[in-house]
């Protein structure tokens, strides 16, 4: 044991590109498309504005000094912006980049939170917008729902306060963008853009600190602290974008950095993020008291709670699609579990919210559908943690959406993402599956002892072939508490006819002499070779790898991320606690039945870890193996 | 959420005579001087279901509930209301509204229902577990007043007829059985293949049939349409869709996703079926998928999944179906569950009408309720009871655990206990009534002495 670590030191921190990386599906990461708003699988991005953030942001005394050229600045560059050709990665824009994230967000959680932002309609603010800006008003009346009015006026409040006419660009700007465009004229378009031009130059010369008055810089750091509030993902958006406005020149390399390097996920054991982020939620969660000290920063919730609660609120969450609704409830329930699985569920329920969808009144579908897919996978998250095979569907899905041509008719848009989702599932995951079996049944002989743990689709369709092809072997499941996985594994590898083993994963030590090849699944094979999956996996591939048995980790090229990731702490989820101190069944050995709000005791049932790569002897993908 | 209610509001119920009428049918019966059919509404407004079909049995019936519904609750639901012939079952007024239904599930309501189980749960239950049917269940309620009151022996007797016998699964979330108690004699028969492929049933008979129901709108039309004998929805399609779970006559999805692979190539309906074993391989087997046995391969055998939602103990779930029940959930709402009613306490646990008037010495008392304009005269004593509007109470009156709707006059020296005195009837002086039930508009003349009658004006 002791040389072999001594190596791993050396290994570990190295960043192993492992063959294929290069050839990564996924080109998406690279992009640097204005609207993508970049989601990492891990994060909850939190759609919710906590509705203080709009009443401590009023108050704030300075931001009356911000003049009209501002707002109306910020507009008209925005629709100049709009103007431009869809890629666009030269400066200027990224700062209205930014706002535009905005406007879906707090419109899908209108209806719950109407009453509140009618309350706030109450405040200074509001009076001097209708005073002042009636052109504004009759822009709104023009073109909208009473909704979407109520719901926009936060925005625009809680950056001017009161402060007079720019409201109603502000205002306009989530709602309406052609007739703004209309209204002013280009001769005010470049004399704006002329201030802007020069404020940021002034801005640069000054450090980029000092606040003038007219500056592009105000806007962007009036735009700040309102969101900073809003998101924790945001936040980080923000901090880049300002950050990269003071240094002008290298903003697009800066960008490109920030796309690189994998955000910050949620910490759970700060306090203040914590309480933001459960205001926001849809699904209420009850923290777990007694968590272990070393997992504070992953979510864990009491178990149980949720359900019920979210099921309550089943026809209150309007802007939810019902599939989405149903595929997230199923998450909740445990219904369906399993990465590929979990995967396509939520791609057809995407597929089906794609085929109900229309563009409402003067916005662009490209725009409006990123921003009602981003509310569904915030939606997902809460209800579990997206596993990186979703998160890289989704990255698929939004990145179609950006790419779709502007030409494109409504129905053809949906028409095209609709076959782009039954394209992704067909080949990333059915053919890609088909492709592993084919690859790794060559590595099944006669007199085979294979070894698997857990269940994965993937194991299951090679077993399942292996025996087709009529070739002698037997299987060994292990498994192990509380999911007991393999359970239904086995029965169906029964029922077709294999011979097969069964044990816990205590056993796996005195099972593994007789062992020749280790089967294993993963959720995802990270950019260092390790290999994330069901909790367990790494010990049988450790008891594996000492007792000499190869280990063939069988993964779908789609599950593939660059995150780099040495153990199975940073980043993790946490199951029920209360799966693994009660046993289904045996009333007479749950001695830890009201133990769970002792002080000194903690439970943790961890759901994945991450295999080192030392211990694999071989990853199987669609696109070959990889030693 | 692509859900469509139905709220099924009876007729002129023959159990509730002499309380229901021609001119107050079933569903605009007061409970705490509201109709009972606006706990229905309210709830489903609560949940955010504005489009509700109202069936109302009887032509006559529908025209008085149409115009209380367009008047109570314009510009806050979108009501339709429709007339069925009386008798057809509820199985038949579905059936007769069947062309206006047209989204993806039903939600079927009884129109007596009073409770505050959260209407979203049942139809998240529903839609999770892919199911057929879902049905809500609830603890049943405790009958008769808990302290003195009517007579225990009628309790046993109503009670008798109101209890399921349901069969769960270890779960609770499947229906495997059911039955209402009054059919079941002595013994019941419980089928092999579903027991041999739980393994295990929970037979409980403490638990009610609330009468919510959530049915997948495809599967509903074709039982409906093919089994056209059959009735009742609790007690013929219920039961069916229960029975043949295992070995399903209906076409759900299965049927279009055939057709449609069909057209695609061979090779693409392949990679479907892949792709759906995969799912189905993830999902939690439920006993349907192990009915299968060794040998089924998933595609034999056809089953359909007939599940429940339980309504926590917490909640107020009541029908009102009997006269029984009326009185009981009349108490109830004012009393214990007065969550329900809308009203806010005052500092004396009852509700008075600020526009009503008390004689001197006149005490109501907790958990009691008096209309707008009525009228009590001095040294009266009301306990546990509903008064409606513009009554007019004489001196020295008691009413004890009684309902008296709106415009009675009672006579002074009158006595109520556990009473339902229906609208403009009238009590003449020193009238002792005790467990009775007098109908609209009838005389009580005075000094008269009844016990457990129901009085009401002959028709015609």
């Amino acid at each position: 044991m002791d040389p072999r670590r001594a190596t791993r030191a050396v290994i570990d921190p190295k960043v192993r590109q492992v063959g294929f990386f290069t050839a990564e599906p996924d080109p998406i990461t690279i992009t640097s498309s204005p609207i993508r708003n970049p989601l990492s699988p891990v994060m909850i991005p939190p759609p919710r504005q906590p509705s203080e953030s709009v009443v401590r942001t009023i108050v704030s005394p300075h931001r009356r000094d911000s003049a009209v050229p501002v707002g109306s600045y910020n507009a008209s560059s925005y629709s100049e912006f709009l103007q431009a050709t869809s890629n666009t990665t030269t400066s200027p824009p990224i700062s209205e980049d930014l706002p535009l994230v905005s406007p879906g967000r707090p419109i899908n959680d209108n209806s719950s939170r109407a009453g509140k932002i009618a309350a706030a309609a109450s405040f200074p603010g509001v009076i001097g917008f209708d005073m002042s800006g009636p052109k504004a008003a009759t822009v709104l009346a023009g073109g909208l729902t009473t909704v979407s009015v109520v719901v926009n006026l936060p925005p625009g409040m809680s950056e001017k306060g009161g402060g007079g006419a720019s409201i109603e660009v502000q205002n306009d700007r989530p709602v309406s963008l052609k007739p703004l465009k209309e209204k002013t004229s280009k001769a005010e378009r470049r004399a704006l853009q002329e201030a802007q031009r020069a404020a940021k130059g002034a801005a640069k010369a000054g450090g980029g600190k000092t606040p003038t008055a007219i500056s592009g810089v105000v806007t962007s750091a009036n735009v700040k602290p309102t969101k900073a509030t809003k998101s924790p993902s945001q936040r980080n958006d923000n901090a880049s974008v300002v950050a990269s406005e003071k240094k002008g020149g290298d903003r697009p390399l800066e960008k490109d950095r920030k796309k690189d390097v994998p955000q910050p996920r949620m910490q759970y054991d700060d306090m203040s993020r914590v309480e933001k982020a459960k205001r926001r939620s849809v699904v209420k969660h009850t923290e777990v008291r007694n968590r272990v000290e070393l997992f504070r920063h992953l979510p864990q919730y009491e178990h149980g709670t949720q359900l019920p609660d979210l099921e309550s609120k089943f026809f209150q969450l309007d802007p939810m699609h019902p599939a989405v609704y149903k595929v997230g409830l199923q998450y909740l329930s445990g219904h369906i579990s399993g990465g590929n699985a979990r995967c396509i569920a939520m791609l057809h329920a995407f597929h089906e919210a794609i085929n109900d969808y229309s563009t409402p009144l003067e916005r662009t579908l490209a725009r409006d559908l990123t921003a009602k897919i981003s509310s569904y996978v915030s939606f997902l998250t809460e209800c579990r943690p997206l596993s990186i095979s979703m998160g890289n569907a989704i990255r698929f899905l939004k990145n179609r959406i950006a790419k779709l041509p502007l030409t494109l008719s409504e129905s053809e848009a949906k028409a095209t993402l609709q076959s782009d989702i039954d394209r992704f599932i067909n080949e990333k995951i059915i053919l890609a599956d088909k492709a592993i079996v084919l690859h790794a049944v060559t590595k099944i002989r006669d007199g085979d002892v294979l070894l698997t743990y857990g269940s994965s689709s993937a194991v299951e369709m090679i077993l399942l072939h292996a025996h087709e092809l009529g070739k002698q072997f037997r299987v060994i499941v292990v498994d192990s508490r509380p999911k007991l996985e393999g359970q239904p594994l086995l029965r169906r590898l029964v029922q077709k006819g294999l011979s097969c083993t069964y044990t816990n994963i205590n056993a796996v030590s005195y099972i593994m002499h007789e062992v020749t090849r280790v089967f294993l699944g993963a959720s995802s094979v990270l950019s260092n070779g390790t290999v994330y999956s069901r909790v367990g996996t790494a010990c049988v591939a450790m008891v594996a790898h000492a007792f000499g048995a190869p280990v063939l980790v069988c993964c779908e090229a789609y599950k593939f991320h660059e995150r780099v990731q040495l153990d199975s702490i940073c980043f993790n989820e946490l199951g029920d606690s209360d799966a693994i101190s009660k046993v289904r069944g045996r009333e007479d050995i749950n001695y830890l039945d009201d133990w769970a709000n002792s002080e000194n005791l903690q439970l943790l049932n961890l759901v994945y870890d991450a295999t080192p790569s030392d211990y694999i002897s071989m990853i199987v993908t669609d696109y070959g193996m990889v030693g | 959420m692509d859900f469509q209610v139905v709220v099924l509001a009876g007729g002129n119920s023959k159990k509730l005579v002499p309380l229901v009428s021609k001119e107050v049918p079933k569903a605009l019966l007061p409970v705490a001087n509201r109709p009972v059919l606006s706990y229905v509404l309210e709830q489903l407004e609560a949940s955010n279901l504005k489009d509700v079909i109202v069936v109302v049995e009887g032509q006559e019936s529908a025209l008085l509930v149409g115009p209380w519904i367009s008047s109570a609750y314009v510009d806050r639901l979108h009501v339709e209301v429709a007339a069925v012939p009386e008798d057809v079952g509820t199985a038949g007024a579905l059936r007769a509204i069947a062309p206006h239904l047209t989204a993806k599930d039903i939600l079927v309501v009884s129109g007596d229902l009073v409770s505050d189980v959260p209407i979203g749960a049942v139809a998240a239950a529903h839609r999770r577990n892919d199911a057929v049917l879902t049905a809500m269940l609830c603890s049943s309620p405790v009958s008769g007043p808990s302290d003195s009151g009517s007579s225990s022996g009628k309790d046993k007797t109503k009670k008798s007829g109101h209890y399921n016998i349901i069969g769960l699964d270890p779960s609770k979330q499947f229906l495997l059985y059911i039955a209402a108690g009054a059919d079941v004699e002595k013994d019941t028969r419980i089928q092999k293949s579903i027991l041999r492929s739980v393994g295990q049933m929970e037979i409980r008979s403490d638990l009610m049939d609330a009468h919510m129901y959530a049915f997948k709108r495809s599967v509903l039309q074709q039982v409906l349409d093919r089994k056209d004998m059959f009735l009742s929805l609790k007690q013929d399609v219920l039961p069916y869709l229960v029975r043949s779970q295992l070995k399903s006559e209906i076409l759900l999805n299965g049927a279009t996703q055939a057709e449609e692979s069909g057209n695609e190539k061979a090779n693409s309906q392949k990679n479907h079926v892949l792709l759906s074993e995969i799912l189905a391989n993830a999902s939690l087997p439920s006993f349907h998928e192990l009915a299968l046995g060794p040998y089924g391969s998933g595609h034999v055998r056809r089953t359909h999944k007939c599940c429940v939602y339980i309504a926590s103990g917490s909640k107020y779930c009541a029908r009102l179906n009997s006269i029984q029940a009326f009185m009981d959930i009349n108490r109830d709402v004012i009393g214990e569950a007065n969550r329900l009613s809308g009203y806010s306490l005052s500092a004396h646990n009852n509700i008075i009408h600020p526009s009503a008037e008390l004689g001197s010495k006149t005490t109501v008392g907790p958990h009691c309720m008096l209309g707008e304009g009525s009228q009590m005269g001095d040294k009266c004593s009301v306990k546990r009871s509903v008064i409606g509007r513009h009554c007019r109470i004489g001196s020295n009156v008691k009413v004890v655990n009684s309902v008296v709707m709106n415009h009675v006059t009672i006579g002074d020296g009158c006595s109520v206990q556990g009473s339902v005195i229906c609208s403009n009837g009238q009590l003449q002086e020193r009238a002792i009534l005790r467990d009775c039930q007098v109908g609209a508009g009838f005389v009580v003349t005075a000094g008269s002495e009844y016990k457990g009658e129901s009085l009401a004006r002959k028709e015609k």
